[in-house]
């Protein structure tokens, strides 16, 4: 393990990682899916078919000419039912392709020609790799869901040396990108080398965190004798996975506030954001399936491989049904993951893990005061005051938040999660982050 | 849209995890570091020390739920800090104190210094330590009648027989040794007499990770470093740092008083400060103030620059702000 790669702050939550072991199934083909025409951030898709059509295994359904998005593609082959806005994972209601399952999946006769395992990535042109890239709908499936085409074209003056794959997975609860580099490594690697080659990187670097040492291992071997990548076992701490921490650890770069890894020479992917890119190339099929941790009070745990679309619903019945009562869906981790409202949400490119909770799982107890312990300070990764923020953000005083940086916060809960008065910090940050972005694009009319 | 079949799910802003560390748990932990001295206190000094421990202790949870009661609030006596500062209170008193002492600077502390300014972690300065300075204001005599361990006599404390640069040639009795003071067998207040069983206490708290390292080093170093410097008869560096730090109150107000979460700074770079001026003042009024001991009071206007420190530590984050390098 590289002991050196370390980042100042964060927590040691319980590891909770109970489906480690659990073998990714196949999923039941699930009667529909429904498909939200954004699943990324920036422009939402325009659907490409309407109510009434048949649509083939590995169509796009919605794309959009905009600089920053990713086509969705259909997950089975069906019928078109509803083009309706749907409730999404990441709490918002978007626009859905709802598609019934035909008894047997066809593929699309339009899917480009795959390359083939043997390909080799130099003899590719870069921007025919980002094209593909892009045609397949690959977005950061780590959670941010960024298109990853955007992500691998160089901007003049910022020309990426090092390509890091995410393989962290530093959220408790969560092992689908575990199961992936465990059985598709391979795949892992072809994707590196290819988003290498399409920002133009010389070195790839793998970051897995130190408990994943058989995933870690295979990568090793996949890597050995090839001088320009490396595997690097990293400390099991949260946030390790997230893309500032992940740079300084591996590479000593520190990305400034506001900016991106781009602007240290850095391109950070999710190790399944290139399984998928090396599926892409290699066989011509878009994002269609991802692998989802299913855990908390169910019945069998474990990983599943998922058409994207899928019900929570289905998801909680393959892993063989509630152990008692639910109080909590998180999609997502349980530090950074979203709530729901509803158990029918669909799994979306960004979801790699759904966790149900019990009343006995919650820790709802009432906040006291500040006792200015300075927990929240030392936990904070980016070195912030979160106690201050919280108080400046409860009496609205939006100003004295931006003097304690509070755009800086990337939301990752470790000052919540440590706090003993149980005050809700990033929850407080998140709503001063929200009023400033608000007042920001009102002063702009 | 398909609803669970066990009803309502509960949603809430993420993380969906707590460490599980309460206030209350803190304030056990204090309580448990200074059981210690406070069972040394009792073996030195005898029952008077028990009564005085219970008396403060019970005075301070007391005045905390009648002051609740009368402001028709929920009560707070669960979060343990008024059992806190009541110990603490104590720890600082005279073995030989009349009862109503420990009872009144109780009701001082919690009524006066942390309930009028809104409770737990509003108060501006420890609760205890101002209590122990009100009561030194109005009950001088009380609160400087010093008895020496086991057989109750009255005497001197370390730090008053010490000379000081001003009153060289004053020795006002023999000084005690290293020895005594490490294991507390000499004159003083209940808790702050045995360095051992206070630095017990100190090492779990540390081990625990409750109080921060950084103040205790800070503050002790500085007081080592400027008691060496300037404490002695025979020009610089002359002076003896260790008896400075394990006489009078050094070591309970370093890792116990000036450790208050809610008087001192948030920031680690604002506690070293913080530490610092706690030795600095400690040593000037150890060595030229009227008073023997400086403890008490460098803590305590510590405590009041607290706020201004926490207004101008400001670190920047991580990575620096893109632009402004």
């Amino acid at each position: 393990m590289n002991l050196w790669a370390r980042f100042r702050g964060g927590v040691h939550p319980d590891a909770r990682k109970t489906t480690a072991q659990c073998a990714t199934q196949p999923l039941p083909r699930p009667e529909r899916v429904v498909l939200p025409l954004r699943q990324h951030i920036g422009a939402p898709c325009q659907p490409l078919v309407k109510k009434g059509d048949e649509v083939a295994l590995g169509q796009p359904i919605g794309d959009v000419d905009a600089p920053v998005s990713a086509p969705v593609h259909a997950s089975v082959s069906g019928k078109v039912v509803a083009v309706e806005p749907r409730l999404t994972p990441g709490g918002r209601t978007e626009q859905a392709v709802v598609i019934e399952a035909a008894p047997e999946d066809v593929p699309w006769e339009g899917l480009p020609e795959g390359l083939g395992w043997d390909l080799d990535p130099e003899s590719l042109d870069p921007a025919f790799i980002r094209d593909r890239v892009r045609q397949a709908g690959l977005v950061g499936m780590g959670g941010a869901g960024f298109p990853a085409a955007v992500k691998l074209t160089p901007r003049p003056g910022s020309e990426p040396d090092v390509v890091i794959l995410n393989g962290a997975e530093c959220e408790p609860a969560i092992t689908s990108d575990h199961r992936l580099m465990l059985e598709q490594p391979e795949q892992v690697v072809l994707g590196l080398r290819l988003f290498m080659r399409a920002c133009g990187a010389r070195r790839g670097v793998i970051g897995v965190e130190a408990n994943k040492p058989d995933a870690a291992a295979k990568l090793s071997q996949l890597v050995a004798g090839d001088p320009a990548l490396s595997v690097e076992v990293l400390p099991v701490r949260y946030p390790q996975g997230a893309e500032k921490m992940l740079v300084w650890a591996l590479l000593r770069r520190a990305v400034p506030v506001g900016g991106i890894p781009l602007d240290v020479g850095v391109v950070v992917q999710n190790v399944a954001t290139a399984a998928a890119a090396a599926v892409a190339l290699a066989e011509g099929r878009p994002l269609t399936h991802r692998i989802v941790t299913v855990s908390g009070r169910v019945a069998s745990p474990g990983n599943w491989r998922v058409p994207l679309g899928t019900s929570f619903v289905d998801l909680m019945q393959a892993a063989g049904g509630l152990t008692g009562a639910l109080a909590r869906v998180i999609a997502g981790g349980p530090m950074m993951g979203i709530a729901q409202p509803d158990l029918d949400v669909p799994v979306i490119k960004t979801t790699g893990s759904v966790i149900l909770l019990g009343p006995e799982d919650l820790h709802e107890t009432p906040a006291g005061p500040c006792i200015r312990c300075g927990r929240c300070v030392t936990a904070c990764p980016m070195g912030l005051l979160p106690a201050q923020l919280c108080d400046a953000a409860m009496a609205s005083d939006w100003a004295r938040a931006e003097r304690f940086h509070v755009r800086a916060c990337m939301e990752c809960g470790s000052c919540s999660y440590v706090c003993p008065a149980r005050r809700p910090l990033v929850q407080s940050i998140r709503l001063a982050k929200s009023e400033l972005g608000r007042r920001a694009r009102g002063g702009r009319g | 849209m398909a609803k669970t079949e066990s009803g309502e799910l509960l949603v809430a802003s993420s993380p969906h995890l707590w460490a599980g560390v309460s206030t209350s748990q803190i304030m056990r932990d204090v309580l448990i570091a200074l059981a210690p001295a406070a069972l040394g206190a009792v073996y030195f000094f005898g029952w008077r020390a028990a009564l005085v421990i219970a008396l403060s202790m019970g005075a301070a949870a007391l005045t905390e739920w009648g002051c609740m009661r009368l402001m028709g609030k929920p009560s707070t006596l669960g979060d343990g800090s008024a059992l806190v500062t009541g110990l603490l209170l104590a720890l600082t008193l005279p073995p030989a104190s009349p009862v109503w002492l420990p009872v009144l600077g109780a009701a001082f502390a919690i009524a006066v210094v942390k309930v009028a300014f809104g409770g737990l972690g509003h108060n501006f300065v420890n609760p205890a330590l101002a209590a122990r300075a009100f009561l030194l204001a109005a009950f001088p005599a009380a609160m400087t009648t010093w008895t020496s361990p086991f057989d109750a006599v009255t005497t001197a404390t370390p730090l008053a027989v010490l000379p000081t640069p001003f009153a060289p040639d004053v020795l006002a009795g023999p000084l005690p040794s290293y020895r005594d003071l490490f294991l507390g067998t000499v004159g003083g207040s209940l808790g702050e007499t045995s360095a051992l069983l206070l630095l017990i206490g100190a090492v779990y708290l540390l081990v625990k990770r409750v109080i921060d390292w950084r103040i205790p080093v800070g503050f002790l170093g500085t007081l080592a470093l400027l008691s060496w410097a300037l404490g002695g008869q025979a020009g610089l560096f002359t002076g003896d740092p260790l008896y400075h730090l394990l006489a009078g109150g050094a070591i309970l107000g370093a890792f116990f008083m000036a450790t208050d979460y809610v008087t001192g700074p948030i920031t680690p770079q604002g506690r070293w400060i913080f530490a610092v001026g706690c030795g600095l003042i400690t040593v000037l009024i150890r060595l030229y103030g009227g008073y023997p001991e400086g403890v008490l009071f460098a803590i305590l206007l510590m405590n009041v620059v607290t706020p201004l420190i926490d207004r101008f530590i400001v670190p920047a984050p991580f990575g620096g702000v893109k632009g402004r390098a």
